[in-house]
């Protein structure tokens, strides 16, 4: 079976979609990028984005499909709820999630509420790739997650795969999906890889997946916390406490009974989470659990998250920032 | 002019004047519930825009899209019981005077922020583009939107992309609370446009007739050339921002002498010279003052929705159990 990094599957992603449906267009910065002026032509398509994530698309599919745009998020996003509005499949790319904020109104006041507010004549279906996570040595404002940012608005959907099967799976189904669904690429994860098969078939969004079972312990891992969550447990298992790790893969939906099944087993829950711990997936997993588990806890649940502080920059810091394989052992040997 | 768009014209002018007048009147009774935005003033660019459009072309409107829908022909008794809140409401009762749009009659959406609507509309006008449709794509703003970025962005992307839509923007003299020369150092709004070397026209957003002649000739020159264009509709809100605002920023010469130049009353000037005599004049008047009578009438019998109707269609498909 072929071995593809994240980057890889999402770019089969892509072309897989734009060869199925003629109603696929990509915009976005730089998204092929490189074309030069008249008299001096660059080399076409030379960044596919900042990552490289897209390059090809513009070769293959053409500039009418495949649309550099303005430094203008507010512009095509707004554009890309028109376009899904009237019958094409739009892809924008947000280059980094930071950069919510100058288009947060397309998403969060008309993508997510056209359907609803206007009595439920359209439908949305436009994918925001964009580009997450801390550990790049980035900075504050190119290496914040704000997965609950989005999760928190109804009428949007939320997906955030840690490796290149579930990326190219929940790609697939995000941009056949009919709703708004903001797809949430982790940095640090585009060069991991992982078996991917070329006919994988699309993974439907609100299904979560067990990464490990176990019977001492539930880990619920939020994408790259997964990473840390496997080292945790290999060390767990060591001492013999044998980790389960949940993967919830979308977090609207969020495949609640997947959680509350794994509680029921354990008892126990650690929940990992390299987002601002304030209003964030951590908080709200561990209150849908006190909720819905309450009498099922041997102990209160756990949350590993970043400190209330925004992304540092220097290398000591920002690994402090970031939780750790270390700190679950330390939190799982203290149960 | 062909004489049954001629009588659409004015009926749907005195339309837009009979409901919002009696849209004012309610609000003074507070008989409806939530925030109202009147269009009196605005008469004759919703109608002459819309009559050089099709059907199912698109638009976008705003807060203040009563005669947007009015003159887009969507259903009137729906628009009022969505305006009353009611279940037979034009959306079901989730949107209410703010957001009446009916996808239907090619409404995108009216949105309550302004200057969201450009660039859904160079969405629409984009996918018209690529799929080689026929349909025209306008954005109904008012001056205020001008100054905020998502227009900008929109103006920029549909300029560089060569994409066929219009970008109308309703200079009425106020943003909100805050007078046009207040708020616009350029001696033109539609100076605006330059930056962008995008065409722009201006028109007296007064004359039912200028509008509609203004707005076809861009069309055509819009489609053939495959171009943006701006168009720069001046006329007076004599509404305020929302029913029950005080208006004290709007002099009262400045209203009165506003007057002279009224839509509706140009509108009946003019109806002679188009060879409406004044009996059929009182007869579309007639029809149109009835047939708002009714929907208002329609509205305040209509059930109100079931509160858990408000947790249908926030999504194509969703777990039951996660909403």
């Amino acid at each position: 079976m072929p071995i593809k990094t994240v980057k890889e599957a999402i770019n089969d992603a892509l072309v897989q979609s734009f060869e199925n449906d003629k109603n696929v267009i990509l915009m976005g910065e730089d998204i092929a990028g490189g074309k030069g002026r008249e008299q001096y032509q660059g080399t076409q398509d030379a960044w596919g984005g900042p990552f490289g994530v897209t390059q090809g698309l513009f070769t293959k599919f053409g500039a009418e499909r495949v649309r550099d745009t303005t430094i203008a998020e507010a512009g095509f996003f707004g554009a890309a709820v028109g376009a899904a509005m009237t019958g094409l499949r739009p892809i924008v790319e947000l280059m980094y999630v930071d950069f919510a904020g100058v288009c947060f109104d397309q998403m969060m006041n008309q993508a997510a509420k056209v359907r609803y507010m206007f009595g439920g004549k359209q439908k949305v279906p436009m994918v925001v790739r964009t580009v997450v996570g801390a550990g790049f040595r980035a900075g504050s404002e190119h290496s914040q997650t704000l997965y609950s940012l989005y999760t928190h608005i109804p009428g949007l959907k939320v997906v955030a795969p840690y490796d290149a099967y579930d990326a190219k799976g929940l790609l697939l189904a995000s941009i056949q999906d009919d709703d708004p669904v903001i797809f949430m690429e982790h940095k640090r994860l585009y060069m991991t890889k992982c078996e991917v098969p070329d006919d994988l078939k699309p993974i439907p969004l609100g299904k979560g997946k067990i990464r490990k079972s176990g019977n001492d312990i539930t880990i619920i891992a939020i994408q790259r916390m997964n990473l840390f969550a496997e080292e945790a447990a290999k060390k767990l298992a060591e001492d013999s406490i044998n980790c389960e790790i949940i993967d919830p893969r979308t977090y609207s939906p969020l495949d609640e009974e997947l959680i509350f099944e794994s509680v029921k087993k354990t008892g126990k829950v650690i929940v990992v989470d390299e987002s601002n711990p304030k209003c964030s997936l951590a908080s709200e997993i561990t209150s849908l659990i006190s909720e819905k588990c309450f009498s099922d806890l041997k102990s209160p649940v756990a949350k590993i998250t970043a400190p209330h502080t925004p992304v540092p920059f220097s290398p000591p810091m920002e690994d402090y920032y970031i939780p750790s394989a270390e700190k679950i052992i330390n939190v799982a040997k203290n149960f | 002019m062909d004489k049954k768009k001629l009588n659409w014209i004015y009926k749907k002018l005195f339309t837009i004047r009979f409901f919002e007048e009696r849209i004012k009147k309610i609000a003074k009774e507070k008989t409806v519930p939530g925030y109202l935005h009147t269009c009196i003033g605005s008469e004759a660019i919703c109608v002459g825009v819309m009559a050089a459009l099709n059907n199912d072309d698109w638009i976008s409107s705003t807060y203040r899209n009563h005669g947007h829908a009015i003159a887009k022909d969507c259903d009137l008794k729906k628009i009022t019981s969505e305006i009353y809140g009611r279940k037979t409401g034009i959306c079901k009762g989730r949107g209410g005077s703010m957001h009446i749009s009916d996808f239907d009659r090619g409404m995108l959406g009216s949105f309550g922020i302004v200057a969201a609507g450009p660039p859904v509309v160079l969405g629409a006008a984009l996918q018209e583009k690529i799929n080689n449709g026929k349909k025209m794509s306008v954005s109904f703003f008012g001056d205020g939107a001008i100054h905020n970025g998502a227009f900008h962005e929109a103006a920029g992307l549909a300029q560089l992309w060569n994409i066929p839509m219009l970008f109308v923007c309703e200079n009425n003299g106020y943003a909100e609370a805050t007078a046009t020369d207040w708020h616009l150092n350029t001696k033109e709004l539609s100076d605006i446009s330059k930056a962008y070397d995008m065409k722009s026209y201006q028109g007296n957003g007064n004359d039912v007739f200028e509008v509609y002649k203004i707005t076809n000739e861009a069309i055509i020159e819009s489609k053939n050339n495959e171009i943006p264009i701006f168009l720069e509709f001046k006329n007076y809100r004599f509404s305020g921002q929302y029913e029950g605002d005080t208006q004290l920023y709007q002099p009262k010469e400045e209203i009165e002498e506003a007057k002279n130049n009224d839509p509706i009353k140009l509108a009946i000037e003019n109806s002679i010279n188009h060879g409406l005599n004044a009996d059929k004049l009182e007869e579309i008047k007639n029809i149109a003052l009835n047939e708002v009578n009714e929907a208002f009438k329609y509205a305040e019998t209509q059930p109100w929705p079931d509160p858990e109707d408000a947790l249908k269609e926030v999504y194509v498909s969703y777990p039951k159990e996660n909403i």
